[in-house]
């Protein structure tokens, strides 16, 4: 079976440590905010200019002056910071976010990823996402496998405009964990009743299958 | 104290010397921080053929999204577009020009413009199609773009609170991109909920400082939302 969207959050999850200052895109890697184990503390980054990100607020609480990156109404925690959009990016810049974790529509094995330009389909912008790989040492890409009519995502050259060259090495999607190294994909964990034969099926670029390919775990 | 003092008493008064194909600076994301009423008296106004610089285009019927009614834009220089159906139609028919730039260089741009840097190297773009036509060069064996800083004729901020010398403080996260604009400015005009005293602010808490300043105006805000989210209760 492929991973729900919640699986894929929980499993981006166990890549948190405590401590960690994060930037989650929209989508999926929100979802990512709902697993975080109760053991842990974790900052999270809005790239409008929030660090220490919340819960919703309630209809009382609500502020049209206190948002996210994907424009929704947010609070803060304990401990939060707001600061302007050019300080924001220099702490993505810069390198000081632990983890990034992003959509995208292709990656390949070189670590390309595209991620916001069809060609011949309205172009809305790259908002934050260049910043965001180009900035960050640990990225973690979270997308389906394929693409509804069975496409490979996982390309040995992305077909469409890059967001960032040579950034990504860790990709989850709905069937594998994989990282990519030295010009390939390397299977590192299947998802739980998903087959080797049906990843290696559904990767297009070079991939590595090593001799033991473990099913993910959730608690 | 007449030296110091910004405060003018009009958004006429506030926007006066704005000219046909000026280039403008806007704060705000999405809706959140825009300066609402002095986009409403450029639309006033009609001045025509203008490049703005702001993140976002607003949507339709509010915020910049207004400018395109009357077809007032020009050019948009943005990170993201395209929340409003008449940004889609006026792009699609070659009426308005988009220059789409990271969210972060956009930000550097204006922060380099107004400390006088004319421009930067930034890995962001790198291999991307905001990479053609740039120059590039490799620090410590990476490769990096040079972006040209951004200044503008005019700037239009919204700010939580000004003094009468124009020292401004942003109220959560509506700050975004407003002091990045404020620097920017050939004349930087800030709209505010409330003017105060001079000395009423704590220098160790002013976010634009006066001397980036030249207008302040006092408004009333409809502070629209454009995603409105909450946690329910039971």
């Amino acid at each position: 079976m492929s991973l729900t969207r919640e699986q894929m959050a929980q499993r981006v999850a166990q890549e948190l440590q405590d401590g960690f200052y994060v930037n989650l895109g929209i989508g999926i890697p929100t979802l990512v905010a709902n697993f975080v184990p109760n053991n842990m503390s974790v900052m999270l980054q809005s790239e409008n200019g929030l660090l220490g990100m919340g819960e919703f607020p309630t209809e009382d609480t609500i502020d049209a002056d206190m948002i996210n990156a994907g424009k929704q109404t947010v609070t803060t925690v304990k401990g939060a910071s707001i600061f302007s959009s050019a300080e924001s990016f220099a702490m993505i810049r810069g390198g000081h976010v632990d983890l990034t974790v992003l959509g995208a529509f292709e990656v390949d094995v070189q670590g390309n990823i595209a991620s916001w330009m069809i060609p011949n389909k309205l172009i809305k912008g790259m908002g934050g996402a260049m910043d965001l790989v180009a900035g960050a040492e640990n990225i973690i890409v979270t997308m389906t496998h394929a693409s509804k009519n069975g496409d490979s995502k996982l390309l040995s050259n992305c077909s469409l405009p890059l967001t960032g060259k040579g950034c990504i090495k860790k990709v989850l999607t709905d069937l594998a964990w994989l990282e990519i190294e030295n010009g390939a994909f390397i299977l590192k964990e299947r998802a739980p009743g998903v087959s080797v034969e049906e990843i290696v099926e559904k990767t297009q670029g070079k991939l590595i299958v090593p001799d033991d390919v473990p099913e993910m775990t959730f608690s | 104290m007449a030296g110091f003092d910004k405060v003018v008493a009009s958004y006429e008064e506030a926007m006066a010397g704005l000219q046909d194909n000026m280039t403008i600076l806007a704060g705000g994301f999405g809706l959140c921080g825009i300066p609402e009423n002095l986009i409403a008296e450029i639309k006033r106004k009609g001045s025509k053929g203008l490049t703005v610089v702001s993140n976002n285009c607003g949507v339709d019927g509010f915020g910049l999204g207004i400018l395109l009614e009357d077809k007032q834009i020009r050019k948009m220089v943005s990170s993201y577009v395209g929340e409003n159906a008449l940004f889609e139609k006026q792009l699609l028919d070659g009426e308005l020009e988009v220059e789409l730039t990271p969210q972060g260089t956009l930000a550097e741009k204006m922060r380099a413009g107004g400390a006088g840097i004319p421009a930067f190297y930034t890995a962001t773009g790198v291999g991307t199609p905001v990479a053609e036509g740039k120059e590039t060069k490799q620090f410590h064996g990476r490769e990096y773009l040079l972006e040209e800083a951004i200044t503008g004729d005019f700037a239009i901020v919204k700010g939580w609170k000004a003094d009468r010398y124009g020292n401004v403080v942003y109220r959560h996260t509506a700050q975004n991109f407003n002091p990045l604009a404020a620097t920017a400015g050939k004349i930087t005009v800030v709209e505010v909920e409330e003017i105060v005293e001079v000395g009423e602010l704590d220098p160790a808490h002013i976010h634009t400082p006066g001397i980036y300043v030249d207008r302040v105006v006092l408004g009333t805000f409809e502070k629209r939302i454009e995603k409105r989210t909450v946690t329910p209760t039971e």
